[in-house]
């Protein structure tokens, strides 16, 4: 006990000392001189209450902890994992069909800004999905993945600006493109050490980034590039006025008189098939060959070496596949968008993809879709806790990691039938 | 004799920096022969067996596997080769079930064409059955089938062994390196692990090259015995040979 | 043909200036990588933390009427060194050990989330825009021809002096306090000095002590040096300083000061001679190509992989 209160007294100062200069005391610019000012009684009040909780935490953590013990961990079992597995698979099919259809209908019933906003968390539902294969499934840190991003946004801008190429056509280009560029980065680097290889793809990251932004010429520099076609469907716009020439408009084609929100459920739906693509591809890849050997390789690289497997080759596939799927989403993005500069693509981002893939629990596909909606949709619903965002956000993946590393829903393993033989 | 000879290793040498781990160490394994590599613990045996399989590039020497120097080549190649190695602590894809385990184990065997494999093909899926025909059989021999989706984490110890065996065995080795096999197993386990491992000679001609501290399993199997001491070799010979040896004995009880 | 070498050495005397930052903040990533094996990401953070307490307490302390610079600066170093080195510890123990013995990339995820988490915390306390204090120590030697200056501040001069102290101090107390000692023991292995009966969440605790109180050092000088800083200046440094400790070799303490060296000399020579816009892409090139042709470093040693 008396250990315990020293302690308690120690973190509590502890405390005051992180949160008391920063908090309470508040650098105002004016002028040629600087000034502080003292914190309003709230943010007083904030720092008193994390003192005293701290404190009083750390005195009785014993308690605490015995405490703790008696609360079981979460879990989300229902009488679905019990189920046979081969009716776990039609319930899974069911299920899937279901929300396809929802998730059809859907947008038809809502606001525009909702289906925006749906657009937006599809967008990273594919990113998400692509560097799951990466980090979730081959187990390899990837801290640069939005420079595929990059590379597949800035692909279809530049063969649309300069080239005049149609979404459709730079699609296949802009994920060939980054995983190109996948391939070319992951060759030298795959080498290294899990957490070398991350601040190095931290560093390539970074490096096209500058490019970016340095390369004006080429991308516009730090204004970016305007004016990215819309895409078509079956040479239809969606615009008021044909942009281009050969073209014919949905809105006249259709009888129907023009109203900007086709071209936003165009988008959404657009967006939802890319996303269902995705998600039955990755599907496939997991129960292939080449799926089973980026989670070996995950799980122990040594091993698989032993067993003759080509590590290399391996987490290059991973690479490249995780990096197409970023390159898929980033045409997308520069297509929904019009407009893409250096700005979309810095680290942050990179960072809250990965916190997707987190949140979500590795490796698990159902996780990364609904880690997407909830990292997207919250705090646009609570936007008081907008600024608070990324703080949340940093919160978040420190508290992930210490409660529950293997995510919210954590992928379940595959129940192979051993086939009769006869 | 008609034997030919499998690997042959001729004066291996390790060093790290000043370190001499292994230094003058000869081996020759025969087809269809089980041979024993003993020694005291640290004596380099399991250094032996990463300069074998690839994990340590020797310092000097040659290592022939079916009449070829193989001692350049990376791991994963020596593996291809037909050389499978296990582990003194067992190495596992834990989180993965055990036909999985099985499943990975025959990567070089599988239709690894990404295509063939989104648009589910009719070779591709020739290609997975047999996989797992090849799991299924090698489950049931090794006696995991009541197992097999479960987590290879969640396994005991000895059926973590086994398994480990069974994931070298579907790739159709030549010649298994088996590193202490025997280790942490109770009498039963090693019982069968004895039974298994002269099967494996038998039934599938595999060669078997095994390092042990367990020395009725070893006296019991072994076609041929080395031993090493201090990374040095100190004799090699039949079982009986090595029971009778001097400097065996005194390498194993200390001067006397 | 002389303007040119006056040019020449203005810019080495600008490298060296930063690069002794540089090598002040990758001793925090140098001592914990050679400890336990892990990027603490969040350090740059920390220095960034101290920047901003630096300018607190210079702020208030000008509010106060105090004049006497070196009062003004010896308190600013004495708090920023106490509040991060108190962050340091504090993010030692709530984000990395409860992971210990975890896969290696839990904490470095964790130590990502930290970071940004430290990022906005100082962005929603202090808002997201530039700081500036005015100039406190200005003034130097220059020297040259009347078409080009070369000179030397004497800020520079104290960056130069107060790195040359902190670690020749960092260096006598590891080789010879106890605590270096088993700093030490630690590093090389550190389940035998668990047995021996060190305490090694102490260790742990002081080491990330002692890289926080030292990377507050530089957020006080590079704070002093620039005059302004904003809660996103960690990110790049910390990139940097880590980048410092790799080209040294990581866990090498003469090699975190070598490092941060030869990139400040690097970067500003980038920038006098190309351009300064691609000079953070010359660094990041830099880290690039040590990590896949000298994963060691200059100093560092060699990893035998464990099979």
């Amino acid at each position: 006990m008396k250990s315990n209160f020293s302690h308690a007294v120690f973190t509590a100062i502890i405390t005051f000392i992180v949160s008391f200069p920063l908090l309470g005391l508040n650098l105002v610019t004016g002028g040629t001189s600087m000034s502080i000012e003292g914190a309003g009684p709230t943010t007083w009040m904030y720092i008193g209450a994390a003192v005293a909780i701290v404190f009083f935490f750390q005195l009785f953590r014993d308690q605490f902890t015995g405490l703790f013990r008696h609360i079981p961990k979460p879990s989300f079992n229902t009488g679905y994992q019990s189920l046979e597995p081969a009716k776990k698979a039609k319930v899974e099919n069911w299920f899937t069909f279901a929300i396809i259809l929802i998730a059809l209908v859907w947008p038809f019933m809502v606001s525009r800004g909702s289906i925006d906003l749906a657009t937006l968390v599809l967008i990273y539902v594919m990113l998400g999905l692509g560097l799951n294969i990466v980090v979730g499934l081959a187990g390899l840190l990837d801290l640069g993945y939005v420079a595929f991003y990059a590379v597949g946004a800035y692909s279809y801008a530049l063969l649309s600006l300069y080239y005049d190429i149609s979404f459709w056509l730079a699609l296949p280009i802009a994920g060939i493109m980054a995983a190109l560029f996948g391939f070319l980065l992951g060759f030298p680097v795959l080498r290294l050490r899990g957490d070398y290889l991350a601040i190095v793809t931290l560093g390539f990251g970074e490096i096209i980034r500058i490019f970016l932004l340095n390369a004006t010429s080429l991308t516009g520099g730090p204004n970016g590039i305007g004016g990215i076609d819309k895409p078509t469907l079956f040479g239809m716009e969606f615009g008021r006025r044909v942009k281009e020439e050969g073209n014919t408009l949905f809105h006249e084609v259709m009888g129907i008189s023009y109203d900007s929100t086709y071209k936003v459920i165009f988008l959404y739906l657009l967006a939802l098939i890319l996303v269902v693509i995705t998600v039955f591809v990755i599907r496939r890849l997991v129960r292939m060959p080449v799926g089973r050997a980026w989670e070996a390789l995950r799980e122990d690289e040594i091993a698989c070496r032993s067993l003759g497997m080509n590590r290399t080759v391996i987490k290059l596939s991973a690479f490249t596949i995780g990096a197409a799927f970023a390159g898929f989403a980033g045409c997308f993005f520069a297509a929904r968008q019009g407009f893409i500069s250096p700005e979309s693509f810095t680290f942050i981002e990179s960072a809250i993809i990965l916190a997707i893939v987190v949140l979500g629990g590795m490796g698990s596909q159902m996780g990364v879709i609904l880690a997407a909606i909830a990292m997207t949709v919250l705090p646009e619903l609570a936007r008081e806790f907008q600024e608070y965002r990324m703080l949340m956000f940093g919160l978040m993946m420190v508290l992930m990691m210490v409660w529950r590393p293997q995510g919210l829903l954590p992928s379940k393993r595959p129940h192979l039938e051993l086939a009769d033989d006869k | 004799m008609t034997n030919k000879t499998l690997l042959n290793v001729s004066d291996l040498r390790m060093q790290f920096g000043g370190l001499v781990a292994v230094n003058g160490v000869n081996l020759r394994v025969e087809e269809g022969q089980i041979v024993s590599i003993i020694g005291p613990n640290g004596a380099g045996k399991t250094t032996v067996f990463n300069c074998l399989s690839g994990f340590y590039t020797p310092t000097s020497g040659v290592v022939e596997f079916m009449g070829e120097e193989i001692q350049k080549l990376p791991d994963f190649k020596i593996s291809l080769k037909g050389m499978v190695r296990t582990f003194q602590h067992v190495r596992l894809f834990n989180e993965m079930t055990v036909v999985e385990n099985l499943l990975v184990a025959q990567h070089r065997h599988s239709n690894t064409n990404l295509l063939s494999g989104l648009f589910n093909t009719p070779a591709y899926k020739k290609s997975e059955e047999r996989a797992m025909h090849r799991a299924r059989y090698w489950l049931d021999k090794v006696g995991l089938t009541d197992v097999a989706n479960r987590e290879a984490g969640n396994l005991s110890y000895g059926q973590q062994r086994r398994l480990e065996i069974a994931r070298c065995m579907v790739t159709e080795p030549k010649l298994l390196l088996l590193d202490e096999p025997a280790a942490g197993l109770n009498p039963k386990e090693t019982k069968d692990l004895d039974n298994l491992i002269v099967s494996l000679k038998e039934d599938y001609h595999v060669s078997v090259l095994l390092i042990e501290h367990d020395m009725n399993l070893v006296m019991g199997i072994s076609d041929n015995i080395y031993v090493i001491n201090q990374g040095t070799p100190l004799a090699s010979g039949t079982p009986e040979e090595i029971k009778g040896n001097p400097d065996v004995i005194k390498a194993y009880l200390g001067e006397v | 043909m002389l303007e040119a070498f006056l040019y020449f050495i203005q810019q080495i005397l600008n490298g060296l200036t930063i690069g002794s930052t540089y090598a002040l903040i990758a001793i925090g990533y140098t001592m914990v990588y050679g400890i336990i094996g892990m990027i603490n990401f969040a350090h740059g953070e920390v220095y960034m933390i101290g920047t901003y307490v630096s300018f607190v307490v210079i702020a208030g302390l000008t509010m106060l009427g105090i004049e006497y610079v070196p009062i003004i600066i010896l308190a600013a170093l004495t708090i920023a060194i106490i509040v991060s080195s108190s962050f340091g510890w504090a993010i030692e123990r709530t984000a990395y050990r409860p992971l210990r013995g975890a896969n290696r990339l839990i904490p470095l995820i964790s130590a990502i989330g930290m970071s940004i988490f430290l990022q906005n915390f100082v962005v929603n306390a202090q808002g997201a825009r530039d700081v500036a204090i005015p100039p406190m120590i200005s003034g130097g030697w220059t020297f040259g021809t009347e078409n080009f200056q070369a000179s030397l501040s004497y800020m520079q001069l104290i960056i130069f002096i107060a790195t040359f102290i902190c670690m020749s101090a960092l260096t006598l107390f590891i080789s010879k306090s106890r605590m270096g000692r088993a700093c030490r023991a630690v590093a090389e292995d550190i389940k035998m000095a668990n047995l021996l009966g060190i305490n090694t969440n102490r260790v742990i605790s002081a080491t990330f002590v002692i890289g926080a109180s030292l990377a507050a050092v530089a957020g006080l000088l590079l704070g002093l040096y620039y005059g302004v800083a904003n809660p996103h200046i960690g990110f790049i440094a910390g990139l940097k300083a880590f980048t410092a400790a790799v080209l040294g070799g990581i866990g090498s303490i003469p090699g975190a000061m070598l490092g941060g060296i030869i990139l400040g000399l690097t970067e500003s020579l980038t920038a006098a001679y190309i351009s300064s816009e691609w000079k953070d892409a010359v660094s990041f090139s830099l880290l690039v190509l040590i990590l896949l042709f000298k994963p060691t470093g200059l100093l560092g040693k060699q990893e035998v992989e464990k099979v």
